[in-house]
């Protein structure tokens, strides 16, 4: 299946999945887009340590979905647009692949074939 | 046909369509369980699958190629896990080159079910991808450097989709 080919090759799937798969790294990512965050500064947005959303970070950031960069005595975090992009992607190609054959299936099922009166 | 459900869960890494067709789950089944049928709705419009084996049965192989439109075959096989007529499937695909299977594990789990109801027959279709080695990306060059606007974004990590 080429979809499933270039899938397989291309993803680092299973991190991105992981990382994307929790509400709180959603909302690091959502708010890591202008990349004037710091850890600290995003820590204050949510109830909980500091330690724990630097946690959340190393997640994404180990996923390819953010980046750490450094701005005097702060460690900004950077939102990678197009890790999040691929990953929508991927999931979106075999859906819209799937939706596809379905209906192709509907077209096929729409036409009379032999021994077929139905 | 219309599709009722489609579910995507990024931790199991599974696709779940669900559609409805307007036929008795025998016709519906033929779709998998014939061959010539099959070709008909496999293989997107640009790359027209033909099916080289076909055996449906618990442990057979089917055996198909996509043909490109720079007619590059693309080949690929079917492990049939379990059958059950006109009821369920399921199958391991991976991929092949011209000699033959390669030795890469399966791709992708699929199972489908069929449970038809008086007036239709409806058609569940679970796909499962394997986990995936980190590795460059052929085609992947087509997106780089892609961006999206602010508001794509937050479409996506706000989909419900995203348990």
């Amino acid at each position: 299946m080429v979809v499933g080919r270039a899938a397989n090759e291309e993803w680092r799937a299973d991190l991105i999945f992981r990382a994307l798969a929790d509400r709180t790294r959603r909302d690091v990512i959502r708010r890591a887009m202008s990349g004037t965050l710091s850890v600290s500064g995003l820590a204050r947005l949510y109830p909980m340590s500091t330690t724990a959303v630097q946690k959340h970070v190393a997640v994404l950031e180990e996923a390819g979905l953010v980046h750490l960069r450094r701005h005097g005595r702060q460690q900004l975090v950077q939102t990678e647009i197009d890790t999040v992009a691929k990953a929508q992607a991927l999931l979106a190609e075999f859906e819209q692949l799937w939706l596809g054959r379905l209906d192709r299936i509907g077209d096929v099922l729409a036409q009379p074939v032999d021994g077929d009166r139905s | 046909m219309t599709v009722i459900a489609v579910d995507r869960d990024p931790i199991a890494r599974t696709l779940t369509i669900v559609a409805e067709f307007d036929k008795p789950a025998k016709r519906v089944w033929q779709v998998w369980a014939d061959p010539r049928q099959l070709e008909r709705w496999w293989g997107p419009p640009t790359y027209p699958a033909t099916v080289v084996d076909h055996d449906l049965s618990d442990g057979g192989r089917v055996t198909y190629y996509m043909t490109g439109p720079d007619g590059e075959k693309l080949h690929a096989w079917w492990r049939i896990i379990s059958v059950d007529p006109p009821r369920s499937l399921a199958f391991e695909e991976g991929n092949a080159d011209d000699s033959g299977p390669n030795d890469d594990p399966p791709t992708t789990s699929i199972k489908v079910r069929l449970v038809e109801t008086p007036e239709k027959t409806t058609m569940t279709i679970t796909c499962k991808f394997a986990p995936t080695p980190d590795g460059e990306v052929p085609g992947a060059g087509t997106e780089k450097g892609m961006r999206l606007a602010v508001g794509q974004i937050d479409a996506i990590l706000t989909t419900t989709t995203w348990p």
